[in-house]
Order: C-alpha cells, then sequence, then structure tokens
C-alpha cells in the first residue's frame, strides 16, 4: 500500500556526523558487502573490472570544498536512503512495491511487486534510489532490517552495516522519534539538520554540520626538526663521533 | 532528465490519440461528423492506434513488463498508477463508441453517450499524464503551473490537427475546423514559448547548500562517490540537449507551431484535394515537431540530484 500511515510507532534513522567523517568510504563496501547478500540482494555491478563499471549501491560518499568568510574545509559527505517522513518515492508508485513501515518507519521496497518504471526515483530528490538494470527493479536503503531485529547476531552488532564499519563513530543509529534517545539527544545538542527542508519531504536522518571553525593556534609547537643533510668540519666530526 | 525513446514516443503519442478521441466523440455524438463506415474505421482506428501503440511504448519503458497489471492498485496515491486505470477504463466506451460507429453506422442514442464518456476519459487520462510531472517536486521545470494545461493544449492543439487532416481527408473540411485547429495550435505556440520563459528565469530555492545542509558561504563538488556515470548521473544528470537546446527549440517551434500554422491558413483558400495534402502535412509536421519538445520537455529538466554532483 503506497499511503503514507500516519502515524510510525518508531523513527529509526541514522544520524550523520559532518565534522567527524573522514570519507574513508568503509560504510560504502559494508553496506555493499552486507546488502548483495541481504534483503534487497543482489547489489547488482556491470563490468565490475572494466573500464564503464556501473552497479547498484545504497550508500555514496561524496566530498566537497565548502568556503565561507571564516576560511575553507573538505567536507565528506555520505549520501543514503533519509527514510523520510513524507517520501514522495512511496506514494508515487504505482504497484504498493514501495512502502513505509508502521512500526519503525523504515522505507522499503518489494521486489517482487517492483515493475521497475523508475518513477520512485525521479520522485526522490535525494538520489537514494538506484535501478537495477540486471535485475529489472529498483533497489535502496534497507536500514538493514536484517541486521537491526536479528537475534542471531550479538545485541551490539544489530546495527545497520555502515554504523559497524565507521572507524570514526560518525555515524549513528536509533530512535529519532523518541527525544530522549541518545541520538535525538545528540542531534539536539549538535544542531542536526535535515537536508533540503524546503521540499518539505521531513527526511528522518539528520546530518550534524561541522563544528565551527576556531581561532586558537596550536598551543604546543612542534619541536625543530634535525637537519637532513650531515654537517662537515669539526662539528660534523663531533656529530659522527657521537652518533657511533 | 534522460529523454528515453519510448516515454517521449508515448506521451507525444497518447496526447494526440486522446486528443482526437475526445473530439471525434463530442462532435459525432453532436451531430458534427456523419456516422459514415470508412470515416470511422480510420479516425477511430488512428485514435486508439495512437493510444495503444504510445501505451505499449511504455511498457517498454519497464524493467519488469510482465508485471504490468500490478500499476492497476495505487491509484489512490499514485498519479501513474492513476494515468494506467483511466487509460484502461476508457478503452471501455471508446472501443463501444467505435462499435456503434463503424459496424452498426449510428452514432446517436447509446454510442453517443458512450462518445461522450470516451472523450470525459481521454481528458481524465490527459490530466493524470501531466500530473505525474506536475506533481515531481524534485524537477522545478516540471513541478509548475505550466505543466498540467501544457499536456492539455498539446493533447487539443495536436488532436484538432488530425481530425482536420481526416475530415480533409474526407473532403468534409470546414472553415470552423481549420480555425479551431489554428487557433488551438497558436495558443500552444504561446504556451511553450511562456513555459520557456518561465523555466529560464526560474530561481529555485534548493542549492547545493541545503542540499548538504552546510550553511553560508559556497560548496563545490570536489570528488564524486564514483569514477564512471552511476544510474543517478545516467537517468537524471542528462546534459546533452543543453548544448543544442536553442537550436532545438527553434526546430521545435517551425515543426510544430510555425509550419502547421502556415500550412493551415493556407488550406483555407485552397479545395480538396490540395487543403487535405496540406492539412495532412500539418499534422506530420506537427507530431514531428511534438516529438522534439517532448524530448526538451525531459532533456532541460533539471533534477535535485545533480547537486551532490556539482552539477
Amino acid at each position: 500500500m503506497t499511503c503514507l500511515p500516519a502515524h510510525t510507532d518508531k523513527k529509526l534513522g541514522l544520524v550523520i556526523d559532518l565534522d567527524t567523517c573522514v570519507g574513508c568510504q568503509a560504510c560504502v563496501t559494508a553496506c555493499k558487502e552486507w546488502n548483495t547478500g541481504g534483503h534487497m540482494a543482489p547489489l547488482t555491478d556491470i563490468d565490475p573490472y572494466g573500464g564503464d563499471v556501473d552497479g547498484v549501491w545504497f550508500n555514496r560518499v561524496h566530498s566537497y570544498e565548502h568556503m565561507t568568510e571564516m576560511g575553507g574545509r573538505t567536507v565528506n559527505f555520505p549520501r543514503s536512503c533519509l527514510h523520510c517522513e513524507t517520501p514522495a518515492c512511496v506514494t508515487v508508485c504505482p504497484t504498493g512495491a514501495s512502502y513505509k513501515r508502521a512500526s519503525d518507519g523504515i522505507v522499503l521496497v518489494d521486489e517482487d511487486k517492483c515493475i521497475g518504471c523508475k518513477l520512485c526515483s525521479w520522485a526522490c530528490p535525494y538520489g537514494a534510489r538506484e535501478f537495477d538494470t540486471d535485475v529489472g527493479v529498483m533497489k535502496k536503503c534497507t536500514l538493514c532490517v536484517d541486521r537491526i531485529y536479528n537475534d542471531n547476531l550479538a545485541e551490539e552488532d544489530r546495527v545497520p552495516a555502515c554504523v559497524a564499519a565507521c572507524p570514526t563513530s560518525a555515524r549513528h543509529f536509533g530512535d529519532l522519534g523518541d527525544p530522549a534517545s541518545a541520538i535525538s539527544q545528540l542531534v539536539a545538542e549538535r544542531g542536526g539538520v535535515d537536508l533540503m527542508p524546503e521540499l518539505g519531504y521531513r527526511p528522518t536522518n539528520k546530518y550534524l554540520p561541522p563544528r565551527a571553525h576556531t581561532q586558537r593556534a596550536a598551543s604546543v609547537p612542534a619541536p625543530a626538526l634535525e637537519p637532513v643533510r650531515a654537517e662537515g668540519g669539526f662539528l660534523g666530526w663531533v656529530d659522527r663521533m657521537l652518533s657511533h | 532528465m534522460h529523454p528515453a525513446f519510448s516515454v517521449v514516443f508515448f506521451t507525444t503519442a497518447t496526447g494526440a490519440g486522446y486528443g482526437l478521441l475526445a473530439l471525434l466523440g463530442v462532435l459525432a455524438a453532436q451531430g458534427f461528423v456523419p456516422p459514415d463506415f470508412w470515416l470511422g474505421l480510420v479516425g477511430m482506428g488512428l485514435a486508439l492506434g495512437l493510444i495503444s501503440a504510445g501505451l505499449l511504448s511504455s511498457a517498454g519503458h519497464l524493467g519488469r513488463p510482465e508485471r504490468a497489471w500490478r500499476a492497476f492498485s495505487q491509484w489512490r496515491s499514485s498519479w501513474l498508477s492513476r494515468e494506467g486505470v483511466a487509460s484502461v477504463a476508457t478503452f471501455v466506451p471508446a472501443g463501444l463508441f467505435a462499435i456503434g460507429w463503424v459496424f452498426l453506422g449510428r452514432t446517436e442514442g447509446w454510442v453517443a453517450v458512450a462518445g461522450l464518456l470516451a472523450a470525459i476519459g481521454a481528458v481524465a487520462t490527459v490530466c493524470t499524464t501531466g500530473m505525474i510531472y506536475a506533481s515531481l517536486k524534485p524537477i522545478a521545470q516540471w513541478h509548475s503551473r505550466f505543466t498540467l494545461p501544457g499536456y492539455l493544449i498539446f493533447s487539443a492543439m495536436s488532436g484538432s490537427v488530425l481530425l482536420n487532416a481526416l475530415l480533409q481527408g474526407f473532403a468534409l473540411g470546414s472553415t470552423i475546423l481549420l480555425a479551431g485547429c489554428t487557433l488551438l495550435t497558436s495558443l500552444g505556440w504561446g504556451w511553450k514559448v511562456a513555459t520557456w520563459r518561465y523555466n529560464d528565469r526560474l530561481e529555485i530555492p534548493t542549492n547545493a547548500n541545503t542540499a548538504t545542509g552546510l550553511a553560508g558561504g559556497t560548496v563545490r563538488s570536489v570528488e564524486w562517490p564514483h569514477t564512471e556515470e552511476n544510474y543517478l548521473l545516467k537517468e537524471m544528470g542528462f546534459r546533452i540537449a543543453r548544448k543544442h537546446n536553442a537550436r532545438l527549440r527553434q526546430i521545435t517551434q517551425v515543426l510544430a507551431f510555425a509550419l502547421p500554422v502556415l500550412l493551415l491558413i493556407a488550406a483555407f483558400t485552397l479545395r480538396w484535394p490540395y487543403a487535405a495534402l496540406l492539412s495532412a502535412l500539418a499534422a506530420i509536421a506537427q507530431f514531428a515537431g511534438m516529438l522534439v519538445e517532448r524530448w526538451l520537455f525531459f532533456a532541460e529538466a533539471k533534477h535535485t540530484v545533480t547537486l551532490y554532483y556539482g552539477r
């Protein structure tokens, strides 16, 4: 059913810290590794070792240069499905293949019902959905539904693969509908933002902007470097003798 | 947006087909068109042929066409599903109308009712097609007040030019119909020029800053997540036409509007078969011109996802 639930019990989603993301692509490969055998498998690759590589990925990390009057900085920007509260990708679906779950707010695709019309990918402003030309259906992030409720995994592993893989803890998972949850507190504390709020999709995922530039210089200067070239003369002879 | 030929042909052909069907339904029911066998066969064959060819072409756009029947289920929320339902529902009165006209030789009574219902279905289907595009917020050129009236105007325009060619071919042409389709073509021309002007001056609030949540200053893409073009760039990041859009707009204006208007005006002064020949040429030129117009409609549309790629 492509009509949206009036209310979801939870709003599961991700919070991505643009201050600490180093752009290492670990979340990208962990996502691909898990999901190519997961709920939406396979994540087809076309010509993976050739000159015209293409394939389905749920998570892509861009790099931007953000210039302000305070100076410039590189910002690494992971982009994946935001599991919006009013996802037009769901309502435009003619077959009922796309749906938003009333229990936890996750947006999913039933691959057995998808006709591959691609309209949902047109309706998503964030480019979260990618078409699998090999299977002929649309694919997207599942928020690792097959991990987060998986009793066969240790409790600490019941998070999306991208969150588990992040070496700098730039990715956080939790219930954004519960103001008392750790992830909601983090958003409140750091001033988390919506992407393209003007379009009115009301994304569940939030992005934490990079922390403000600081005017403080490093308080401890680095020690002076040793000269690279050996000195000649008497002092050079002393240096060589003492270095033995 | 990538202009897939199947979708370009689909919207152009069904637009003309539904326009012709609606006009035939209304005019035959009103007794303006005689219940002639050959006129009915050719006219309804052309209308339903264009509609069917367009719908089949759109199915070719699908990744899994064998599941297309599922698209009739979500009419409560999806304009694409509503289009599917409306297009199939319109075949019922249109089929009855065609049978009554062609095989029973009558266009009054229940056949007239079927004709009017087919006209209503045709208009409704064109509205649903327009709304598929008009409802897409990420594409500002489509999500505008120009899109839905544009689909209706172009459908009426190409349908009336086809009807004129048809009736002129059967030596049944009238100056009222000639005047009507000339006016509609002029209206379509004006609407298209106004749409282009609006799109060229469009200032959308969505930019690289709001797309990334990085407030203030400038946001420049320094590295893509991938080395080759992916689905998003192939489907939504189409750029070829931008280079040629001025030339393609000229071609559209000449083929779809200027040439048909000139040919139709010339047809006023001529008799059968010359008027019929010019009317047929006008219809053919306009159909070709509308294919270019629809190609540009896709190619010039810019999706917000391109902001992530610095395009």
